[in-house]
This record gives C-alpha cells, sequence and structure tokens, in this order.
C-alpha cells in the first residue's frame, strides 16, 4: 500500500525508474524499489514521525542496533520547511515568505501527466522518448532515483542493498568501520 | 528579562565553546546561545553525549539534517554591487547551523598558519584592489594558545614532516591516521616532483582521546557528524564547561541584537522557538556566530562602524582531478590524511607570472590530496538509462578518481561584504544576512599558474586525463557551468568580516578580539582574521579564543 500514489501512478513510477536505472545482470531501481523511496518522499508526513530523517548511530548492518529505523522527530518550523518543500506553498502565507513554492508532490502529478497513463504498456524506447521530453520532471525523477538506489534502505529504497552490492560500496559501516590496511592497502 | 549569567555567548561552534571552556574554568558562569538544533551532547548531568549522527548520506547531503534549512534560514548572494537583485536565495556557504556549529561537519583539518601569514603587508606588500595588511599579532604571540588548541580539540599529527611549518613548542598530541591508499598514490608522485607532503593535522583521534575513541576510518567524515564522536567538534570543550555546572547551553534560540546603552552591551534579545522574545543580560557578550552571521548580528543591533562586514574573505579553491587506473577507495579512511603546503610560499616563477599580469605577486594555498564523495553524489554526476549502471561499476568520478584541492588565499577587498538583505526575510522575520563577492584578479591568475603545476603531479601519478575546476567557478571552465550558483564560492572557510587591527578607523575589533566601539563585546571566530592564508581557519580561530577570552577575565 502505498502512502502517497495510487497503484496506477505508482506503477508509472515504478516503470519510469526502471528506464532511468535499469536492469541489467544486475538489479536496477525495480529490484531496489526506488519507487518506495520516492513514495516515501512524497507521502513522508503520512506517518509520524516522519520520514525525513533516519535516526542514528548505527544501522545494525554492521554491529550495534538498527537506529536508522527510528525516525526523528520534527520541530514545527522543520515541518513547515518540509511540508512546504513536499506539498508546496498552496496559497498558505506562512509557506509564501519566500515566494510560491511548487512542491514536489506537484512536480509528480505533473511529471505523472506528460508520461501518460499508458506509459506501462510502452516499449523501452518510446517510455524513453516520453522521458526526454518531460525533462525537467526526468531530472528530479533521476535524483530521487540515485537517492533511492544508493541511499540507506530505512528510506524505502535500496532493498537488499542491492544498489550497494552492484557498485561494490558497504554503506554505512559503523561500527565497524575500516582497519587501517584496509584504508592504506590496494 | 532576566540576570543569570556573568556573560553571553552567541554561538556554540570551535569559538564560542571555547570561550565557554575558558571562561566557566575561570570561575565565569556563562550562557550559550544556539540558534539550531542540539544533537551534540545531552545538556543535563550528566551530559552523555548523543547518538543521533550517522553514516547516512541523505540525512547529510539532501536532507539539511544539521541545518540551517535554507527555506527556513535563507542567505542571498550576488557577484557586485552593481546588481540590485540577489542571483540566489537559499544555501550560501552554509555552516551547521547546530549545537557544535561549523566544527561538527568539518573533517577536520586543523593546520597552524605560518609566521609569514601575520606579515603579509610587510613581506609582500599592497596589491591594487584589495586591503592588504599586517595582523596586529605575531605567530610568536599565539603559539602557546595553538599549543593549547591542539590539545583541547585533540589533533594528530607529525611535527617534523611539513618543511613549510611554523616553528613549534611541542609535538602533536597524537601520531596521524592511517594514510589513505589514492593519497598514498599522489604523495609519491609529488615527492618525486620535488614537492613536500606530510600527514595532515587532523581533529580526528587517532587514539583513544580524552574519553572519546580513536576513529575507526568509516569513511563518513567531512560534511557528516561523527557518529563515535572520534572527530574533535566542539564536544570536548562544551562537555567541560557544562560539567563546571556554571554554563548552560540554550538551543533553539536565536539571539535577535545585541542590547546597547551608553557605549556597552548590557545583553540580548533573543527568540525562542516559538517566536517569543526574551531579554538577557550580563557583564559582557562573546560574539562567535561565523563570519556571516557574526556581521548580520553587530548590523541588526544597529552598530555603524563602517567597517563591520567588509573584506568578507573564503578561500579560492583550485581543485585539480585525475582519473587513476587503481580503485582508490577515497570512501575508507578520513577525508584528506594528506596535505602539501609548496604553493604558499611564492616562487621566482610565480613573480614573472604575477608581473605578467599586472599583479605584484601571487600566492597559492594548502593543497590538500583527497577524492570525491559517495555514492549519490557520484550517480547524479552520469546520465540516466542504459549508461548508468555500468558508470556506477566503472566508477571514475568515485572509486579512480584522485583530486587536489587548493585552498587559495583569497585577499580583502572592501566591496567584497556581509550586509542585511532589504527585502529577504528568515523565517522569524529578521533580514538575513546578503553576501556581495567576487574573487580578486589575484586568485584567478594565481590559480592557473598552481592548477597546471597540480596537474602535473597528477599526471606523474599515472592519471589518464586531468581537469581543473575552480570554486568560485570561472567563465570558460572545462564543464561550461554558467548557472548563477557556480559564482558562489564552495568553501565553507569564510572569514574577515570584524577584521582586527590597532586602528579604531581601519578595523572592527581590537588585537583582544573586543569591538572598539562596544568594549565589553568579545568576537570569537574568524570574522577577525585580517587575511585569509591559505589555511583552514579553525585551528586559528581557536587559538584566538583561547587568549582573548582570557585576556577578556582581565
Amino acid at each position: 500500500m502505498a502512502r502517497f500514489f495510487s497503484d496506477s501512478e505508482y506503477a508509472v513510477i515504478d516503470a519510469a525508474c526502471a528506464r532511468v536505472i535499469p536492469t541489467d545482470e544486475q538489479p536496477g531501481a525495480r529490484e531496489a524499489r526506488v519507487v518506495d523511496y520516492i513514495d516515501g518522499l512524497l507521502g513522508a508526513f503520512a506517518t509520524d514521525p516522519p520520514l525525513i530523517w533516519a535516526g542514528g548511530p548505527f544501522s545494525g548492518r554492521f554491529g550495534g542496533a538498527n537506529g536508522f529505523a527510528s525516525f526523528h522527530r520534527l520541530t514545527p518550523l522543520e515541518e513547515l520547511a518540509w511540508r512546504t518543500r513536499i506539498e508546496g506553498s498552496l496559497g498558505i502565507p506562512e509557506r509564501e515568505r519566500l515566494g510560491h513554492v511548487q512542491g514536489l508532490q506537484d512536480i509528480y502529478r505533473d511529471g505523472l501527466g506528460a508520461l501518460g497513463t499508458d506509459f506501462t504498456s510502452l516499449p523501452p524506447d518510446e517510455q524513453d522518448e516520453r522521458l526526454r521530453a518531460a525533462e525537467s520532471f526526468t531530472a528530479v525523477l533521476y535524483a530521487h532515483s540515485c537517492q533511492g538506489m544508493y541511499g540507506a534502505p530505512e528510506y524505502g529504497g535500496n532493498q537488499g542493498l542491492v544498489g550497494w552490492e552492484n557498485i561494490g560500496f558497504a554503506g554505512d559501516v559503523q561500527p565497524r568501520g575500516y582497519s587501517d590496511e584496509e584504508v592504506s592497502q590496494p | 528579562m532576566s540576570r543569570d549569567f556573568d556573560v553571553i555567548i552567541v554561538g556554540s561552534g570551535p569559538g564560542g565553546s571555547t570561550a565557554a571552556d575558558v571562561l566557566t574554568a575561570a570561575g565565569r558562569s556563562v550562557v550559550v546561545f544556539e540558534r539550531g538544533r542540539n544533537r551534540l551532547i545531552e545538556l543535563e548531568p550528566p551530559f552523555n553525549l548523543i547518538t543521533d549522527y550517522s553514516n547516512d548520506e541523505i540525512k547529510f547531503m539532501n536532507r539539511h539534517f544539521l541545518g540551517p534549512d535554507p527555506w527556513l534560514d535563507p542567505r542571498t548572494f550576488r557577484p557586485s554591487a552593481e546588481v540590485r537583485d540577489p542571483i540566489h536565495v537559499g544555501d550560501v556557504n552554509n555552516l551547521p547551523a547546530t549545537v557544535g556549529g561549523g566544527g561538527v561537519h568539518a573533517d577536520g583539518k586543523l593546520p597552524r598558519f605560518r609566521e609569514d601569514d601575520f606579515r603579509l603587508h610587510s613581506l609582500l606588500g599592497p596589491v591594487d584592489g584589495a586591503d592588504i595588511v599586517d595582523w596586529p599579532i605575531g605567530y610568536d604571540e599565539l603559539e602557546p594558545f595553538y599549543a593549547e588548541a591542539e590539545r583541547l580539540v585533540g589533533v594528530a599529527g607529525q611535527a617534523d614532516a611539513n618543511p613549510f611549518a611554523a616553528a613549534r613548542s611541542g609535538p602533536y598530541p597524537m601520531p596521524p591516521g592511517a594514510p589513505m591508499y589514492g593519497s598514498l598514490l599522489t604523495v609519491a608522485a609529488a615527492e618525486r616532483l620535488g614537492y613536500h607532503p606530510y600527514p595532515g593535522p587532523t581533529g580526528a583521534n587517532s587514539i583513544p582521546y580524552d574519553g572519546r575513541p580513536a576513529c575507526n576510518n568509516c569513511g563518513f567524515c567531512a560534511f557528516f557528524g561523527c557518529p563515535i564522536h572520534a572527530k574533535g567538534d566542539p564536544v570536548a570543550p562544551l562537555r567541560r564547561a557544562l560539567l563546571t555546572r556554571r554554563a548552560e547551553v540554550r538551543p533553539d534560540s536565536f539571539v535577535t541584537r545585541l542590547l546597547v546603552r551608553n557605549g556597552r552591551a548590557i545583553g540580548v534579545e533573543w527568540q525562542d522557538a516559538g517566536g517569543e522574545l526574551h531579554e538577557e543580560l550580563a557583564d559582557q557578550v562573546v560574539v562567535a556566530c561565523g563570519a556571516m552571521e557574526t556581521p548580520r548580528l553587530l548590523l541588526a543591533s544597529g552598530l555603524e562602524h563602517p567597517q563591520i562586514g567588509r573584506n568578507l574573505m573564503f578561500h579560492f579553491q583550485t581543485i585539480s582531478l585525475g582519473r587513476l587506473a587503481q580503485r582508490t577507495h577515497y570512501h575508507k579512511g578520513r577525508s584528506v590524511s594528506h596535505l602539501h603546503d609548496d604553493h604558499i610560499v611564492p616562487d621566482p616563477e610565480s613573480f614573472k607570472v604575477a608581473a605578467d599580469a599586472g599583479l605584484p605577486w601571487v600566492k597559492g594555498g594548502m593543497v590538500e590530496h583527497c577524492g570525491p564523495g559517495h555514492p549519490i553524489l557520484e550517480a547524479s554526476t552520469y546520465p540516466w538509462g542504459a549508461e548508468h549502471k555500468a558508470k556506477m561499476r566503472e566508477s571514475p568520478f568515485r572509486d579512480h578518481l584522485v583530486a587536489f584541492t587548493m585552498q587559495g588565499e583569497d585577499l580583502p577587498q572592501p566591496t567584497n561584504r556581509i550586509d542585511l538583505d532589504p527585502a529577504v526575510r528568515d523565517v522569524r522575520g529578521h533580514a538575513v544576512a546578503r553576501t556581495t563577492y567576487q574573487p580578486h584578479r589575484h586568485e584567478v591568475v594565481a590559480s592557473q599558474y598552481h592548477g597546471a603545476k597540480l596537474e602535473a603531479i597528477l599526471a606523474e601519478a599515472g592519471a589518464e586525463w586531468t581537469t581543473t575546476v575552480t570554486s568560485p567557478m570561472l567563465d570558460g571552465n572545462p564543464f561550461g557551468i554558467t548557472s548563477p550558483a557556480a559564482k558562489i564560492p564552495a568553501s565553507k572557510h569564510v572569514m574577515g568580516t570584524a577584521r582586527m587591527g590597532d586602528d579604531p578607523a581601519t578595523s572592527v575589533c581590537d588585537r583582544w578580539g573586543k569591538l572598539h566601539d562596544l568594549p565589553n563585546v568579545l568576537v570569537a571566530d574568524s570574522s577577525l582574521f585580517p587575511t585569509s592564508t591559505g589555511y583552514g581557519p579553525t585551528l586559528t580561530l581557536v587559538a584566538l579564543a583561547i587568549r582573548n577570552a582570557r585576556a577578556l577575565l582581565g
């Protein structure tokens, strides 16, 4: 059950992510569930605390308990900033101090419109054509896909750590860290 | 209105925290105001260290975890006074707004300045368009405080490794940490070409120190808080100050202005997290908000000294990149393990280059042997689509790249300044800091001269290709970037907006860091610096804070 997207929107974004970070001999955005990262950001305030800042100090992947799973609470001002960024300023005076802000939710709604409801049924090269035509949206989608692919899995993406495994990156290595030999040797 | 403390300190970064330690050790009571949140140390006994920091690229690099949020607390930037409206509103050289300030996110390169740095005008002379001066104090006067600062913060280094280093009264408190593999490659190449690289003095514990563990080389250092508190962030002086029971740290509390009566500060007005205004009175005030927020506070307080905010300096960064065949794995270890200083001392050839450009001299800065960042940042540099995965596996921009960053001396220019933006307000309703800045021709010529030398070292190290970019970016840069934001220096080394000197007409603070116009107000950050040198500012501002806070005691 998605936090923000409808089932059909979720399917379109999932398919679009699979084009910007494709599956080849290794897993891509689809296997990493990058769409869940994006849905988690757009629907961050569907849970309390919101999915903005994962906790610390360790994830448990290299020892210690999983503190990442407990997200931080936001102060009222921090919530104002993040709601404005995600939902947009929407004509609310306290959100329009620096002028109108188009929210990420709105950017994705526009992007979904540009990709079209038939996006999932198109062949890959036609999907790419639609993505290239929606250049500014695709830039946002790609930036978020990179975060969802190579960020901590607690934010929804990088499931099974496939993003990190693809590139031989251990990720959050605390509290193990690296030995002096690992730092200094090839 | 309250009057519960001897001294009010505004800002909990390295300068304010050091002042808190010195003043409480001498029996004074202090309250430390911090506009940001506290994620460093619990403020009630037994003052345990907080565990909010983590190896999380999203939280620190993409989501402003350490603050300030650029929408809540923006700054503005314009390249010259002829440009009426800012070309950028948001993050302008933001340092963390959190308890511990800039010390939290720094990777802790903590060099001392050289003897010559305090006498730039005497040794090299004036440059047209710049306001070059000597410092009102010399290295010898500061040396004992440098030594104390190194012990206070905890600096790992090797005393005899750098032939350009200033004279020292003793060794570093800790030996250097593990050398990074990629840097060993560039160090060997630099040595073959006659340069003198050395293990950089670093505020990351190489052995257990001051009750905190040794650094375990996790690789999430620059721009991240340290999850195990092995970093020499201001946790050490703050904890000592709190343990005296004479210090209170007040996070989420924004100081709006100094309260001034009859030529003295009597306290501050501050705003709590709910927006309510309060007054706090004290005998003395220490202002340690950083070189952008300090002049903002002084100007917001109605102080009218014409030099406030002027001579804003960054480091002009020359970043030379090279691709090696080897996997450099710069994600293991501290961000930087080696430096070389050869470009700081003008050589005969550099005087010829300067003369050809109509300048009397050009000077570079310390060079960091380093590698680039983490995977999300890397991924965003590649195109989307079929190429993405192959690029990420091959990793030309992360795992094969070595980089030199030269922190070039930025000349003080009165026209480069901070003032109050006439239109943009922060979320609390206060005018934000406006930066007006463009580099002097000196920085550009120095960068071109030294950048070529840096690329030659990378070629000697076996680089298949090399290139050089600068920050601020110049027109005609190799990446063809022309966006307005590229004109904003990326350097977090911000200096010079309340310079110290003996003449009240030409300096904001005296040689003890006190405002000429309000002698019970001490400035304790890099605003004091008359020149920028080519070295990171933190250790020097901590040494000055120790010296000047002690002088404030009388």
